[in-house]
């Protein structure tokens, strides 16, 4: 069994991610007693969400890039207050894998993967949060169109934009939000353009009114919209970026309600920059290697299947937060405490799990109001890249599917290339599932979570052999 | 009137800027920024071409997800300069492809 000789302590809880539900679990059970390790990829806690300046950028008020930064400043005051809870910066975990008592989480060391750890833990929370669904357009590929988050958490972390006037399109929440920092830390933003018109919100005012938070919330980012003079585009998206070595304009249309582009309502604006997103997507592959069960949420996203309790069908692996369905920090946080009191063996309190309920809910209904229509495949052309990695454009795919009869994802994979390349899928695997035919995308599956240099599983092996 | 930077916002006050070396000339870079962050703040977007196409690429997601940020750093290609903070002196070169051609027969 690979195991690594250079960490003799146990814990009894390893938690992958140590964004909001990561940190919230690792704070809660190491409080109720058990010996926690909170693994990372980044180099400080917070995750996407919470992510912040690097300590030499000097920022005395980061609180100002964030919502509810104090409810993130008290978790990771707890954290360094928790004697039993060990923070491990710059660990990516990409595999883990089931021992006779309990797991091994294996993961490379620093930016460059240069050195390997595997720590032996009796149970495993995958808080592991999400990665952004794209969905590919013509120009998608040149300099200055970025995702949504990626805007975010390159202004979050480094203070930098990628221009002065910066579109933000796709659909979600997630848009409101970017709009909202990139214009507050000084870019233009001439549109914010949200394939869907909200109405799936107001199907359920019931839902809403039970989080008045979240109304709050999305009422604060809509009044630092209008006080920028920010126009909203509701039922629209950008269906071309145009420029040669950058960006420099885009084409915005409106869209009927399964997401088809109209003709004759294409509008161009000028800009040097685009923020774009469709959503969030759970990052559950460490998961479903393991064979853990899945379930497909209402925008369509495959996420791990957990009882009340937040088990997963994996005897001692447990999940919270995005990998549970997408559904923000808040509700994140909650299933973080939720999952540290229930690995602990403790019960948690009757309002925490009221909490969860009501977030969960509000989740469901943002899911669902975002999801993509099928009609977007209607702005592709033949030579649109739907995979960056390995350039194969529209036309390769719909060869592979129309003539030489590829009916899934990892058919045209196979015959294209498309989702081979270093992303692994991530940013290309919704649109090419839409182009096969196939529906949803299946549960994501990677035996590796991230790259692994070869030399460090050749020293996995060495180590198993001579066990 | 000068326009607000997201150092304004959150009244940064970093340490003294070094400077990190792209493509022969010189990059400012504050300290704790990653490699891309120094790019994009001198104005610089794109730091590889494709393999297949030739086409600029730059940073996309900005949280090492999809590796579109690939460049070759201090004689390492494929480095994510999204993920990799600029330290002083740091070398950064244009990728060109897979960032092998010394490997070429």
């Amino acid at each position: 069994m690979p195991t690594s000789p250079s960490e003799p302590l146990p814990y009894d809880l390893a938690v992958v991610g140590a964004g909001p539900a990561g940190l919230a679990a690792a704070v809660t059970a190491a409080e109720l007693g058990l010996r926690c390790v909170l693994l990372d990829g980044g180099h400080s806690t917070g995750g996407q969400y919470y992510r912040h300046p690097a300590p030499g950028l000097g920022a005395a008020r980061p609180d100002r890039l964030h919502h509810g930064w104090s409810v993130y400043a008290g978790l990771a005051e707890r954290l360094s207050a928790a004697e039993r809870a060990e923070f491990r910066a710059g660990h990516q975990v990409w595999a883990l894998e089931r021992t006779g008592d309990g797991f091994a989480v294996h993961a490379t060391r620093g930016p460059e993967a240069a050195d390997r750890v595997t720590l032996r833990a009796r149970t495993v929370l995958l808080a592991a949060g999400a990665y952004e669904r794209q969905l590919p357009f013509p120009g998608w590929t040149l300099p200055g169109v970025v995702t949504a988050g990626g805007a975010q958490a390159m202004l979050k972390a480094g203070l930098v934009l990628p221009g002065r006037r910066i579109v933000v399109a796709g659909s979600g929440p997630l848009l409101l939000a970017a709009a909202s920092s990139l214009v507050t830390a000084g870019a233009d933003v001439p549109a914010v353009v949200e394939a869907t018109n909200y109405l799936g919100y107001a199907r359920r005012p019931g839902v809403l009114a039970a989080v008045p938070a979240k109304l709050v919330e999305g009422a604060g980012h809509g009044s630092a919209l209008l006080r920028h003079g920010v126009r909203l585009r509701p039922r629209s998206a950008v269906v071309e970026a145009h420029g040669t070595d950058r960006v420099t304009a885009v084409t915005v249309a409106r869209l009927d309600a399964e997401w088809r582009p109209l003709p004759g309502t294409e509008r161009r604006i000028d800009c040097d920059a685009l923020a774009v997103g469709h959503g969030l997507l759970p990052q559950i592959d460490l998961a479903t290697e393991l064979g853990a069960d899945t379930v497909t949420g209402p925008d369509g996203a495959v996420a791990l299947k957990v009882d009340a309790r937040l088990r997963t069908s994996v005897p001692g692996l447990w999940s919270a937060g995005e990998t549970n369905g997408v559904g923000g920090a808040d509700l994140a946080i909650a299933e973080g405490e939720l999952a540290g009191h229930a690995i602990a063996g403790a019960l948690p309190r009757a309002a925490l799990l009221r909490r969860r309920a009501r977030l969960r809910s509000f989740a469901d209904v943002m899911a669902a109001a975002h999801r993509p229509g099928p009609g977007w495949t209607g702005w592709l052309r033949p030579d649109t890249d739907v995979c960056r990695c390995e350039e194969v454009p529209v036309a390769k795919v719909r060869e592979a599917v129309e003539e030489l009869g590829a009916g899934d994802p990892r058919t045209v994979k196979l015959l294209t290339r498309a989702g081979m390349g270093w992303c692994q899928g991530r940013m290309c695997g919704p649109a090419v599932a839409c182009l096969s035919g196939s529906g949803e995308p299946g549960p994501d599956r990677r035996p590796f979570g991230c790259p692994v240099p070869l030399s460090q599983l050749a020293a996995g092996s060495a180590a198993a052999a001579g066990e | 009137m000068r326009r607000r930077t997201p150092a304004d916002l959150v009244e940064a006050r970093p340490g003294p800027a070094h400077h990190i070396e792209f493509d022969g000339r010189s990059v400012p870079a504050l300290p704790g920024q990653s490699i891309a962050a120094a790019l994009w703040a001198d104005g610089v977007l794109a730091w590889r071409t494709t393999r297949i196409g030739g086409r600029p690429r730059g940073a996309f997601c900005g949280i090492g997800s999809c590796f579109d940020c690939l460049a070759t750093v201090d004689g390492r290609p494929n480095q994510r300069t999204c993920l990799l903070p600029a330290e002083p002196g740091t070398v950064v070169t244009t990728q060109e492809g897979h960032g092998r051609a010394d490997l070429a027969v």
